[in-house]
């Protein structure tokens, strides 16, 4: 039965944005069902809805889809957002992966001891400014195209999602990588896109110490 | 131009070790460079090898392809281990992670500080026993096919039953109650290229020593 997407998740980013902002791309309405507390927690888990017992969950196509990456990939190849074969997928996948790893670092900083907090924040400036941004800056001066893999967007998604979060850690990071710049800009203004940043939409806001306080309460930590 | 993939990494499982098990699995023969110091990094990230100054990194079809999932999904495509469309996939992609999340505990645990190691590994054996092992064992019950996905090999058996091997080596007691996972262990320790590849004399690596540690945190520059 095609319904709209189902996304099981509490009310932050974690790990559930990238989705959020893929499926806003691809321009799939979907529903949201948020967790607010560890009993709703629970009642997924004893569904027997959580393959691995955890969350993001996304109910799509007759599935219940655990594992950030299984679902963005699902989504990817239904949407054509995932290259012409399979040597662009290569690409893709590298370049997506290049973009969790740093995405990583950034959302997990809330979780980061106070005394460890400033030598976490130097080493994701570090890593944004002389290896990750010029790596992507690169590619787009590589071939000079609007987007990364095959003059196509596909995972131009999440780098400009990341891009977005990089600039609310201190705007002045992006200073240097105009090819950055001009696609954040240009995917920011693909309609799907540009609906999804109004105010409004499903977008997520940055956590705060409220929706840290949550999630320590519903996945006990 | 084909040639063998080269696989750049050192001597040793780390994140590489997935890669040479579906190769492996998949009949490819390849190459490897071993890096021995730090210069050797140094110098593939100088040649602009590295994508994010990182290994692995794989050298296969005209790419020089880093990032150790983009590398597995490659192979696994080309070498027909990725199911049949993309339902398949995203069951395939499903499993794969979650053997990666708890591969990534156990990869990690030689780095873990000596005083926090025993609580470490309780909460590796809990997981695979309670969270890991029913869930994938789960799967095999449900259809009773001999794979986890379409009733073919795919990359997840092959990813599986690696992640079964370090149980193992952790402690063979905690297969005890899966035969379901047992027998997937046999069936693919069987296939020809994996029994090959089981051998000593292989390319595969065995677990990280004392040694081996000091090997990687002076190539890595690890404190």
């Amino acid at each position: 039965t095609a319904g709209k997407p189902k996304l099981h998740y509490f009310d932050a980013r974690g790990r559930m944005e990238a989705i959020l902002w893929l499926l806003a791309a691809a321009g799939v309405e979907f529903e949201e069902k948020l967790i607010e507390s560890s009993e709703d927690l629970d009642k997924l888990r004893h569904d027997e809805s959580l393959v691995f017992q955890q969350v993001p969950v996304v109910e799509i196509d007759g599935m219940n889809l655990v594992q950030t990456r299984a679902i963005l990939n699902y989504i990817a190849t239904k949407h054509d957002l995932y290259g012409k074969d399979m040597k662009e997928r290569a690409l893709i996948d590298m370049y997506t992966e290049g973009v969790a790893d740093l995405g990583e670092m950034i959302m997990l900083l809330p979780l980061c001891p106070p005394d460890q907090k400033n030598a976490k924040l130097t080493l994701i400036r570090e890593r944004t400014t002389n290896c990750y941004l010029p790596a992507f800056e690169k590619v787009l001066k590589s071939h000079g195209q609007d987007y990364l893999v095959g003059n196509k967007l596909s995972t131009d998604i999440h780098l400009v999602e990341l891009l977005y979060y990089v600039e609310e850690l201190d705007s002045s990071l992006l200073a240097n990588f105009p090819l950055l710049k001009g696609l954040k800009t240009r995917v920011s203004n693909l309609p799907a896109m540009k609906r999804f940043l109004q105010p409004g939409s499903q977008r997520k806001p940055p956590g705060s110490e409220k929706s840290l306080e949550q999630a320590r309460k519903i996945f006990k930590f | 131009m084909s040639g063998k993939p080269i696989l750049h990494y050192f001597n040793g499982r780390g994140r590489m070790e997935c890669i040479r098990w579906l190769l492996a699995a998949a009949g490819v023969e390849f190459e490897e460079k071993f890096m021995e110091k730090p210069e050797d990094l140094d110098k593939l990230r100088n040649d602009g090898s590295l994508m994010f100054q990182q290994v692995p990194m794989v050298e296969i079809d005209g790419m020089k392809l880093v990032q150790t999932r983009a590398i597995l999904n490659y192979v696994a495509t080309k070498y027909n281990l990725y199911g049949k469309d993309m339902k398949e996939r995203a069951l395939i992609d499903m499993y794969s992670e979650g053997v990666v999340d708890l591969g990534e505990m156990i990869l990690l645990l030689p780095l873990c500080p000596p005083d926090q190691k025993d609580a470490k590994i309780t909460q590796i054996k809990e997981s695979t026993t309670n969270r890991y092992l029913p869930a994938f064992e789960k799967v095999l019950k449900s259809h009773g096919q001999d794979y986890l996905v379409g009733n073919k090999l795919s990359k997840a058996d092959i990813h599986l039953v690696e992640l079964l091997y370090y149980v193992e080596e952790l402690d063979p007691s905690l297969l005890a109650n899966f035969p379901l996972l047992k027998g997937l262990k046999t069936r693919v320790s069987n296939l020809p290229a994996v029994k090959k590849f089981l051998q000593p004399g292989s390319q595969r690596k065995p677990p990280m020593d004392e040694k081996g540690l000091e090997e990687a945190k002076r190539i890595f520059r690890i404190k």
